[in-house]
């Protein structure tokens, strides 16, 4: 977090050192990829896989036709809303581990919401968008659930969030294989798909919701807005930095970590609506996808920065849209996906520490070597 | 169910329990010294997987141990590196690497699913096992479970018994103490993260060569068991023995759901393969609410004797982290 304090005053240097403030960052992110490629070649070659087709098949498998693009787009919306509702959390100091969950709970409530008005005559319109009222409402209650736990149990979110994971996917397979099986018998394959007017429509053929997408992008602005151009978003970042300071300060410190939840987990449950309505229309076992896990990684890899969530989410769909076809084409276990993401995770943070340690305490010994010759010289003059 | 069943079945409750007693204390030291190691619930797949490859590729269960406490120590090398040179939050690079190396685990083991592979065998210890009931419940098991029973044992006397336990637990508490008495913080710090891992890495082969034997992928039954442990590890108040009880309390609630399946008819099987996670967050629940604030207000409301009772309970219960858990030293 302190990259953002330290953005702030590069931009207040003169022109000549943030240029080169910022190719150094530059050059050191490029290396983090640089670096996450080779370890994950390495892998490669110890799978006995060609690591150079491999990636050439992702690169295929992602942008290779129409169809499989608009694959990503479809993945990309789920990880615009997980990774735009996770920096809310990350900004107030807590680590939303339960976000998985959170997408779960929204299909759920979405599912049942579509399963309690499908009979109904109301129009189709509006019992979609009861539904994804509903999902929202459930991903929000089940954040809220991880942060009472937190705040009034002392449950540290991350284990509260996790297991509240294991239990949403349980509800999921007991609905599934339950009170909402498929006429004769319950099956993993889901529940009986809703009939297509309560599909959210999406574009001729594909499986793409132009809604859905519009949904997406919209929540990331209004994060970005809400954490970088509001006073609430400044207090928010107040708590997460220093909670005991903002107390202090006078902010209300545990209802913002509360009111964080909240809204990270709304744009959870909306994904998991998303889900529910515009890609499976149905309720399945695994419908988050690992999506809420994959959301705080892209936090992670951008340093909390709500600009950058957009492109490093859409980034991420391809790599998972991509790899897919690995297990057909190359005989590879799809989830080498999971290893490049968290190979540049990692890779990134540690080359952060390694900036934040040996680079900028090398320049601010450079920049107090040349304020002590300024000093100097201002008295002999 | 007879005497007998009962008791060959605690004795299995002691063995199945036995990695996350290992994978408990070792991430017990780590703690004790300050540092999060969060990559359990990834190293304890990946290592099941490394060392089965090893094991089966080599045919020497040994050095598929060794490999298992090589790749946990390695494991845990990055997140101190992370942590304790590179001052990155500990949760952060934890929480990457577990997923990191569950995916790794998947991936590189797939062309291994489903091969069978050498299991450590159980070597009854020639007298002892003659006693009766704890011959049975002490005495009849394999290697590594002798190894649990020893390491709980020597964890807790290391702990708190010897001047290096002394400096363990003063580099968790109050590191600027312990460096002013001539501690090397970050070295301590450094060297209990690896062991600890490498003991989490152990936990790995003991269940891909013994407990729950061959490797399955993603229906392997390993995936969260990890997350248990570092739960454990706090309901343990990182003491190890308490820990130890911990894991084994958890294996006797897993045994009597499996042994109590035909009676529970009622409850469906998904209900009570997760039960372990909700009983996760009732525990964290039961040994933090004493901390809680408002829990002292509600008690004070309280009528004398009851108060006394419930007060009591939840100071037994209550526990309280190392002072400096997660926090980097700083030398000034």
């Amino acid at each position: 977090m302190s990259e953002m304090s330290n953005l702030g005053s590069a931009a207040r240097r003169p022109a000549l050192r943030l240029s080169r403030q910022t190719w150094i960052n530059l050059g050191l992110q490029l290396g983090a990829l640089v670096l996450a490629f080779l370890l994950t070649s390495v892998i490669l070659l110890v799978a006995g896989a060609p690591p150079f087709d491999a990636y050439v098949q992702i690169a295929k498998g992602a942008v290779g036709s129409m169809g499989s693009f608009s694959n990503v787009l479809v993945a990309w919306v789920p990880l615009l809303l997980a990774a735009a509702g996770v920096l809310v959390t990350f900004a107030a100091g807590l680590w939303n581990i339960g976000v998985e969950g959170q997408i779960v709970l929204g299909a759920v409530l979405s599912t049942w919401m579509l399963r309690l008005l499908q009979e109904t005559s109301l129009s189709p319109a509006l019992i979609i968008a009861a539904a994804m009222v509903a999902g929202i409402v459930g991903g929000g209650l089940w954040a809220a659930l991880a942060g009472v736990l937190k705040t009034f149990g002392g449950v540290n979110e991350i284990f509260g969030g996790l297991g509240l994971n294991f239990v949403a996917t349980a509800l999921t397979l007991w609905l599934i294989f339950g009170p909402w099986k498929r006429p004769g018998i319950g099956s993993m394959s889901g529940t009986e798909p809703f009939p297509e007017q309560l599909w959210l429509p999406t574009v001729g053929g594909l499986r793409l919701s132009l809604w859905a997408l519009g949904l997406a992008i919209l929540a990331v602005i209004v994060v970005y807005i809400l954490l970088e151009r509001t006073y609430f978003g400044l207090r928010l970042k107040a708590v997460g930095r220093n909670g005991r300071a903002a107390f202090l300060l006078g902010v209300p410190t545990w209802q913002y970590g509360l009111l964080a939840f909240l809204v990270c987990g709304g744009l959870a449950g909306l994904a998991g609506a998303i889900q529910v309505t515009s890609v499976y229309h149905r309720l399945i076992p695994s419908i988050s996808s690992g999506y809420g896990f994959l959301g705080l990684m892209i936090g992670m890899l951008i340093l909390y920065r709500a600009i950058w969530v957009a492109p490093v989410a859409l980034f991420f769909a391809a790599l998972n849209i991509g790899s897919i076809q690995l297990p057909i084409v190359l005989k590879l276990d799809s989830t080498l996906s999971g290893v490049l993401q968290g190979a540049l995770v990692l890779f990134v943070l540690l080359v952060e520490g390694f900036r934040q340690r040996y680079i900028r305490r090398a320049r601010l010994a450079a920049v107090g070597a040349s304020m002590v010759t300024v000093a100097s010289t201002s008295e002999e003059a | 169910m007879d005497g007998a069943t009962i008791l060959v079945g605690l004795a299995g409750v002691l063995a199945t329990a036995a990695p996350i007693v290992v994978a408990t204390v070792g991430e017990t030291f780590a703690e004790r010294a300050g540092v999060i190691n969060l990559s359990v619930n990834g190293t304890i797949l990946l290592s099941a997987m490394g060392s089965f490859v090893v094991a089966v590729t080599t045919g020497s269960l040994f050095l598929g141990f060794l490999a298992g406490a090589v790749i946990g120590a390695a494991v845990s090398l990055v997140v101190a590196a992370g942590s304790i040179t590179l001052r990155q939050s500990q949760v952060a690079v934890g929480f990457v690497l577990t997923l990191f190396c569950r995916d790794l685990a998947y991936f590189l083991g797939n062309p291994y699913m489903g091969e069978k592979g050498p299991i450590l065998s159980v070597r009854a210890i020639p007298g002892l096992a003659d006693i009766p009931i704890l011959g049975t419940l002490f005495f009849r098991h394999d290697v590594m479970t002798y190894f649990s029973f020893v390491l709980v044992v020597v964890a807790w006397w290391w702990i708190y018994r010897t001047r290096p336990g002394l400096m363990l637990r003063a580099v968790g508490e109050r590191p600027e103490s312990a460096f002013a008495r001539g501690a090397r913080v970050d070295l301590t710090r450094y060297l209990y993260t690896t062991l600890g891992g490498a003991l989490v890495g152990l936990a790995g082969p003991m269940f891909s060569l013994s407990v729950k034997a061959g490797w399955k992928g993603t229906i392997s039954g390993l995936d969260g068991l990890g997350w248990i442990v570092l739960a454990i590890v706090i309901f343990g108040a990182w003491n190890p023995v308490r820990a130890a009880l911990g894991a084994y309390l958890f294996g006797l609630l897993q045994w009597l759901s499996v042994v109590l399946q035909p009676s529970l008819q009622g409850i469906p099987s998904q209900v009570l393969q997760v039960a372990p996670f909700p009983l996760m967050i009732l525990t964290l629940l039961l040994v933090n609410i004493g901390n809680a604030e408002w829990v002292e207000r509600v008690l004070a409301a309280l009528p004398e004797p009851s108060r006394r009772i419930v007060a009591r309970i939840l100071r037994s219960l209550r526990v309280v982290q190392p002072r400096s858990l997660g926090v980097p030293f700083e030398r000034e």
